[in-house]
Order: structure tokens, then C-alpha cells, then sequence
């Protein structure tokens, strides 16, 4: 159980407090409503590049590090598809340090220039070193484009390519901005050893003032229902085949998704599961196998992934992760393994109570998802799936029509 | 029952807005351009274990804290001397220790631990190796006896040995087409030649491993003499008379003593190694040198220096490689500190156009560590850094029971951390610059570049 208070300031400023006094340390992390989903096709890759230029300095602060790192506190931020989220931890002690430079960048950025062009270098780098210059790196800038042919999840969050992050101007930045980055548009959550009521005290004072800025409305185009099987094959220099097979799937918000939820558990989750044993340890076809899902906010995607070993057909390989998936279909799963995945779910929320950073991330996605509370209904709602449940959610998605299959060929030099 | 449960039903209040402090605030004029005031650290308090020895020997240590009712608990052996001929032994061993016993195979095992929603690693180190039990204390009782089970009957049946060689084989050829994985192989068997430390696996090692030999291993090794119990979390009377009643009376010695000896490392006489790949957008850097392990007086300092140059973001190299140049998504330099040694390198990836200047600048910092004082507000921004990353590093039981693992796997005692603290605190610039002339010479550098240069 993670206990909380939550309020809203007059300017839409959702805050929630977590109080945890087994540790010195305290915790504020801002998740602001805005993801690579909210950008313009033809500049993508920008709320990435934005969330550098978060610390680039703010309006009155113009180093965003260095006073932090004088307090003994350390920060870091990451995007993806949906959120931005930028966090910090500190000695509980200082804690206002943290309300001090957070508020600062929520009120207005410094845009600087040389900033600008050093973390667009920096971005294209990280561009390099992680999608380009990998074995298999570049697979989300594959496999996306196939399961969304609408929906902007069609790029992945670094962009579609470099050249949109080079083409980024400075009234961009300020545009973004504007339109995202406001109380409104915010859930901020402090949590470890802090007092509600000081907390309150300090965000009404850092944040209070800020003005209440536009509320951003989404309107995305939704993609429509699969009706037809898609494949892609690449020659690339990469040192094995690999194979990734990908559906469509509820959102996040779906009631489908714990029962998917265990499903890939039952699938993939620790040696004891079914693609692991059958496929790596039995059948001796891959050297690893795994099946993972995205839970995006809109239409997700249910994702398997494995290297097939040398002397394994692509079609032999392909052909044996779908048979898992008739197995699942066709037969009741046996309680027993229905129970081993759910206390698998039960146990492992009973340890991320141990971690404060991750309790005070979960307590803002579950605040977006609509109710911080959410949280602490987790593992009933995954205890609460039936062997039926999971039948049928496999007869629907695991169909081939709905199947997006990408293959790695390995280029023999 | 958890406490978790015990605890009231949530007292998350529906979303109010605070009219009276509203008030309040439009009064308050506030100053956003300068720092709120701020406290030192002062005390840092770690949790000292309880400990007791075995009638076989096995020490065990426990960390009693912590709200919910879970333990971690670790097994941990001494690796036993290196044979190059035979060089994957420790981690073979220590890898198939979850792949079948007498008793149990590696399904059953996988099913026992899964079923109650336990989580089982064997982790190979330079040193030690270990096993790792994370549990629900409800279900210690039927999740304990797989682990003795592994400890003392693991027998690596044939099949599973071949399937660990291919799919080792496999992952293995993945990796050496990561730059920063070959680089970091290379800069360690320059360093460390012909031993664990130095050791980066290669295909034909995997020939070597025979079944007879991982049983005679692991009997030398896996043992209570060559075992450290290490237990954090909720741990009431019952459940440390469960773990040390499994692993205390019927589990006893073997013939052979563990050599837990380790052949003398000797570096290599070559410090530049440059690996081609015509096709890199990117290369990997890595450089560096042996240095003084925990147990040396200096290696507090020396860590107070490593994280002027590069141990934090606000770091000397990220401010410029990074944050000025743009050269690179990041860079760091590190520490290790290790039985017989210590090692200090400096890891990138940067823009394979931009290799040389990288390498040039980072040659420029690392020389600017002894020809200049570190100025005061720097020095001091980075005592504060350090002492917070301590403190943040506390976050729980179990990083209690880390802390513990370091000193004690070194050979020291406690007021190791009080001397930490109080070099943080009061180390001077001048004892920083004589640390940089004595142990940071660039020529002395062992440097791998991966990619282009």
C-alpha cells in the first residue's frame, strides 16, 4: 500500500505527496502530459530533444546542475512515446532546492541558442550510439511504421530521422513550450522524508504563482483495426537472424490489459515460462526468445522477439513461436501456472514499495492514467483475471491479420 | 500478514484546492534568482549487521529493517584460481548453478521459484560469485530448500551444458559487434593479461568446458568454508532460524580446502590498441590505468578526484565533451576496486569524425587535474555531490547490507566510511593535485579505441 495525499493548485497544478520516513532522502519528480505522440509528423523526435533543453538553463537560473549538485541532490529525465518525466533526488533536508529550480523551468525556459546546437548534437549521438550504430538498433524505426499507419506511435522517440533534429529551430522550442510545458499539463509528485503540510507549503510557494498557461487538448488520429497480415525482411550487417512479431493491442486503459499483462508473463517471464522452456531449453530452436508488451496509453503493441539459432529456418523459427500462441488459444491454461504468474505480480509490488523513486514515478503515471490511487489496486485487478479471460484475449489478438513479422537476414560477409 | 496491509485504508484526499495558502503567497515576494538556503550533510548513519558464525563455518550477517515482510538473501564464494587453461570455470559454474541438481531439474527448479513469486540470480564477479534469493518471508519455507538444493547438488547435466555453450556462443557473437563491449574486453586484458579480471570470453573457450571439471569445481568452491551468508530485510527470530537451520548441521566441508588464491596479474607492455570498423558512425574510447584498490589510504581522495573528471554529470569531461562540444551522448570515468587492484578509466562513445579531438580533450582535463588546483566552489560542489550520492545510495535495507559487501569483501571496517566522509569533507586541493601527478599520467595510459580514429 503507497500512501499519499494529493491537491491542486488554482493554476491546475496536480500535487501529490508521499510521505516515506525510513529514508533521508526525498524525491519530486514532474511528469509533464507530453510524449512523441504530440508532434508534428514532420518534426519528430523534438519532445526528446526538448527534454534536453530542459536543462539548459531557466529563466532566472541559467545552470540547472550545479546548485543541485551543491545540495547533494542528483536528477534525470526520460520521454517516451506518451510523457516526459524529469525527476530529482536529494537530501530530504534540502528539499526546496529541488522546488526552487523546478518551478523556475515550469515558469519559462532561458532558450538559449548555444544550448540549442550543442544538444542537437548531442541528441544525434545519442541518435547514433543507440538506434544506428547497434546490431539491431534501428528495429523501432522499423516495426513501428508497420503496426501504425495513423496513430503518430508510427516514429519512435528519438524521430524518424536525424534530419529532423538538425532542421529544429529556437521558435520551436519556444512554441513547444508554450503549449505543453504548464501547470495545467503537469503532475507533480514529492514523496520520502517530508512532511505533507510543508510540502504543500513549498509548492504553493514555487508554483503557485506560475500562470495557469493554455490546457492542451489531444486529438490524434486513433489507428484503425488490422485487417491484413504485414512483413518486412532486411538484409543487414548484423551477426544473427532475428525475429520480431508484433500485434495490435488494447491501451494501457483497456480492461484487457492485465489479462494481456499476464499473458506475456505466462509467455515470458523468468525461466519457468512457456517460450523460454519450450523453444530455447526443449525444442532447441532459439538461443533467446522473449515476448513483451509496450503499454502505450493509446493502441499498444504486443511484441515477440528471437534469435532463432544458426541452423534454424527463419519459417521453422516463426512456425514455433506461433504454435505457443495456438496452444494458448485452443487450451485452458492449468490453474497452476495461473497462480505462479500472479503471485510473480503480487511479490513484485510488494518490493517496489522498497524503491521511493520508483513508488513516487508510479504514483504520477497512475495519476495520468486518471487516479494516483490506481496503484494500489494493481494486483487485485491482475489477481482478479480467469483462465477464460486469457483464452479469449489470445483467440483475439493472435491472429495473423493482425500480425506485423519483421526479419533481421544476417548479411554473410 | 504484511505490515503494508495492516496499515489504514488509503488517506488520499480528493483533490482540494489550499485557498488559504493562496493567500499567504500573495504577499510573499520570492527570490528566483538565487539558491534557497541549504544544509550540509552531517551525519550519515549505516546499518551494522548482526552476525554470527556457523558450527561449519559459514559466517552470516543480518540487516533486520525494513517495513515489508521480504528478505534478500546472499550466498557468496570466493572464485577459485584462475586456470588459463580452463578460463570460463568460475562463471560456467556459477552461471549453470540453477540448471539441474540431483534431485531437481532446471524446470522444476525454474517452476519452485517462480511459483512463489521468488527471484533467483547467480551473479559471477572478479572475486566473488553468488547466488541471490529475493522472497516473500510467507514463502521462505518452500522457496529455501531450492537453494540448498542448488548449493550442494548442482550436477550441470550434459544437455544443459551444451545448450549454455551455444546460446553463450550466440549472445557472444552479438556483443563483439558492440563497440563499447569490444573496447572494454580489449582495455581489460591489457590491464589485467592473463586472469579473471582480464578475462573476455571467446568462442574457443567454450571448447574447454567439460562436465567433470564444473563438478569438481563446483565442490571445491561451493562450500561452507568459502561461504558468506549475507541476509537484509524483515527478519524475525523464526525466519533466521529457518535459513541458518537449512544451511548450518547437514551441510558440511568437503575434502578439498577452496584455493581461493589468485595468479599475480602482470599489464600489458602495448598501451594502444585501435580496432577498425570502417563502417562505425561512432567509435568507443576507453582509457585508463591499474590504480590503488579500497584498502589504500589514498583511494578515498582518488575518488574525490575521479569524480571531478568525470563521476557526475556536472563532471569536468561531460562539461566538455558533452556539453560544450557536443561530441558524444555521454562520458564518464569510473573506479573499481577489486581484490589485488584497482583500475580508473574513462568510457565513451562519440562521433567517429570527432575521435581525435574526444581524445584530445580528454587528455587536456586529465593534465589539467596536475597542473591546476581544482578551484574551491568546484571542489566544493563536488563534496556536497558525493556526500548526497551516499546518502541517496542508502535507500534501503538492502543497500545497507552493498555497503557492508564492500568493506567487508576488502579486508576493512567501518570507519573506512567515517575516513570516506571525512576526506570528502575536508580533502584539499593541493593533496588532490599531488594525487593527480602521482596516479594520473597520461602517458601511462592503457588507450582502446573501437570504430574510427
Amino acid at each position: 500500500m503507497v500512501k499519499f495525499n494529493r491537491f491542486t493548485l488554482n493554476n491546475g497544478l496536480r500535487v501529490i505527496v508521499h510521505e516515506d520516513h525510513t529514508t533521508p532522502m526525498a524525491v519530486l519528480n514532474i511528469l509533464y502530459d507530453v510524449g512523441a505522440r504530440d508532434e508534428d509528423p514532420d518534426k519528430t523526435g523534438f519532445a526528446h530533444l526538448f527534454e534536453h533543453l530542459m536543462f539548459g538553463g531557466s529563466v532566472n537560473i541559467p545552470d540547472y546542475d550545479q546548485p543541485l549538485q551543491r545540495v547533494g541532490g542528483e536528477n534525470n529525465a526520460f520521454t517516451s512515446n506518451d510523457i516526459t518525466n524529469y525527476y530529482i533526488t536529494l537530501p530530504s533536508a534540502n528539499i526546496e532546492t529541488a522546488f526552487w529550480l523546478e518551478s523556475d523551468r515550469m515558469l519559462s525556459l532561458a532558450f538559449s541558442k548555444k544550448s540549442l546546437e550543442v544538444q542537437r548534437n548531442v541528441v544525434i549521438e545519442e541518435f547514433k550510439q543507440r538506434y544506428l550504430n547497434q546490431p539491431y538498433g534501428d528495429v523501432w524505426l522499423r516495426l513501428r511504421p508497420m503496426v501504425y499507419k495513423k496513430h503518430p506511435y508510427q516514429w519512435a522517440t528519438i524521430g524518424k530521422e536525424i534530419k529532423h533534429i538538425e532542421d529544429v529551430k529556437i521558435e520551436d522550442v519556444k512554441a513547444f513550450f508554450k503549449k505543453h510545458y504548464n501547470p495545467q499539463n503537469a503532475i507533480m509528485v514529492i514523496g520520502g522524508d517530508v512532511k505533507t503540510e510543508e510540502a504543500m507549503k513549498l509548492a504553493e510557494k514555487w508554483f503557485g504563482p506560475i500562470p495557469a498557461g493554455e490546457k492542451y487538448h489531444r486529438n490524434l488520429p486513433q489507428e484503425s483495426e488490422q485487417h491484413e497480415e504485414r512483413r518486412e525482411t532486411v538484409v543487414a550487417k548484423v551477426p544473427l537472424n532475428d525475429v520480431y512479431i508484433a500485434f495490435q493491442m488494447g491501451s494501457r486503459l483497456d480492461d484487457s490489459y492485465y489479462t494481456a499483462e499476464l499473458i506475456s508473463d505466462i509467455l515470458s517471464r523468468g525461466n519457468s515460462s512457456r517460450l523460454y522452456r519450450n523453444l530455447v531449453k526443449e525444442k532447441q530452436l532459439f538461443s533467446e526468445v522473449h515476448a513483451y508488451m509496450t503499454g502505450s496509453l493509446d493502441k499498444g503493441m504486443f511484441v515477440f522477439e528471437g534469435k532463432p539459432l544458426e541452423n534454424v529456418s527463419i519459417e521453422t523459427a516463426e512456425a514455433a513461436i506461433w504454435e505457443e500462441l495456438e496452444r494458448l488459444k485452443k487450451e485452458t491454461i492449468p490453474a497452476d501456472e495461473l497462480t505462479k504468474v500472479k503471485n510473480k505480480v503480487e511479490s513484485t509490488m510488494i518490493f517496489s514499495e522498497m524503491a521511493l523513486l520508483d513508488k513516487a514515478m508510479n504514483l504520477a503515471s497512475f495519476e495520468l492514467l486518471g487516479e494516483a490511487d490506481l496503484l494500489n489496486h494493481e494486483t487485485a485487478k491482475h489477481l482478479a483475471v480467469t483462465a477464460e479471460q486469457i483464452k479469449e484475449l489470445t483467440n483475439k489478438l493472435f491472429i495473423k491479420k493482425n500480425s506485423s513479422t519483421l526479419i533481421y537476414l544476417a548479411e554473410k560477409s | 500478514m504484511t505490515l503494508s496491509t495492516i496499515t489504514a485504508p488509503t488517506t488520499s484526499t480528493t483533490s482540494a484546492t489550499l485557498t488559504t495558502s493562496t493567500t499567504l503567497t500573495t504577499k510573499m515576494i520570492i527570490n528566483r534568482k538565487n539558491a534557497p538556503d541549504f544544509r550540509d550533510i552531517e551525519n550519515i548513519n549505516l546499518i551494522r549487521p548482526a552476525h554470527q558464525k556457523l558450527e561449519n563455518g559459514c559466517n552470516v550477517f543480518c540487516f533486520n529493517s525494513g517495513d515489508q515482510e521480504l528478505v534478500r538473501i546472499e550466498w557468496v564464494f570466493g572464485n577459485l584460481r584462475f586456470n588459463p587453461d580452463k578460463p570460463l570455470l568460475n562463471i560456467a559454474v556459477n552461471t549453470m548453478l540453477t540448471e539441474g541438481t540431483g534431485s531437481l531439474t532446471a524446470s522444476q527448479i525454474a517452476d519452485k521459484v517462480d511459483f512463489y513469486g521468488a527471484f533467483l540470480q547467480v551473479e559471477f564477479g572478479y572475486d566473488q560469485s553468488q547466488v541471490v534469493l529475493y522472497s516473500l518471508n510467507k514463502h521462505l519455507q518452500h522457496t529455501l530448500p531450492v537453494i540448498k538444493d542448488i548449493i550442494t547438488d548442482s550436477i550441470f547435466p550434459e544437455k544443459e551444458l551444451e545448450t549454455f555453450i551455444r546460446n553463450q556462443q550466440q549472445k557472444l557473437q552479438v556483443s563483439l559487434q558492440k563497440n563499447d563491449f569490444v573496447a572494454r574486453r580489449i582495455f581489460n586484458k591489457a590491464l589485467f593479461g592473463s586472469t579473471l579480471y582480464g578475462l573476455g570470453a571467446e568462442a574457443d573457450h567454450f571448447k574447454t568446458l567439460k562436465r567433470e571439471d564444473m563438478l569438481a569445481h563446483f565442490k571445491q568452491m561451493y562450500q561452507p568454508s568459502n561461504c558468506t551468508v549475507i541476509i537484509a530485510g524483515k527478519i524475525e527470530p523464526e525466519i533466521l532460524d529457518l535459513i541458518t537451520g537449512t544451511f548450518d548441521k547437514d551441510w558440511t566441508d568437503s575434502t578439498i580446502k577452496s584455493d581461493i588464491t589468485q595468479p599475480k596479474f602482470r599489464s600489458s607492455d602495448d598501451r594502444f590498441y585501435f580496432v577498425e570498423k570502417p563502417e562505425a558512425l561512432q567509435s568507443a574510447i576507453r582509457m585508463g590505468l591499474p590504480v590503488i584498490n579500497r584498502t589504500h589510504p589514498d583511494f578515498p581522495a582518488l575518488q574525490v578526484l575521479n569524480t571531478v573528471l568525470g563521476g557526475y554529470f556536472g563532471s569536468r569531461l561531460m562539461a566538455n565533451i558533452r556539453e560544450d562540444k557536443g561530441y558524444t551522448y555521454g562520458i564518464g570515468s569510473g573506479m573499481t576496486s577489486l581484490k589485488q587492484s584497482g583500475s580508473l578509466f574513462i568510457a565513451t562513445e562519440v562521433g567517429a569524425d570527432v575521435c581525435k579531438a574526444a581524445i584530445t580533450e580528454i587528455e587536456k582535463e586529465v593534465d589539467l587535474l596536475k597542473s591546476q588546483l581544482i578551484p574551491e566552489e568546484e571542489l566544493s560542489l563536488v563534496r556536497n555531490f558525493m556526500l548526497g550520492s551516499l546518502l541517496g545510495s542508502l535507500e534501503n535495507v538492502f543497500s545497507h547490507a552493498d555497503k557492508f559487501k564492500n568493506l567487508y569483501f576488502s579486508g576493512l571496517d567501518y570507519d573506512y566510511y567515517d575516513r570516506y566522509v571525512s576526506t570528502i569533507k575536508t580533502v584539499k586541493a593541493e593533496e588532490l593535485k599531488q594525487l593527480a601527478d602521482l596516479y594520473l599520467n597520461v602517458d601511462q595510459f592503457y588507450k582502446v579505441i573501437v570504430g574510427k580514429y
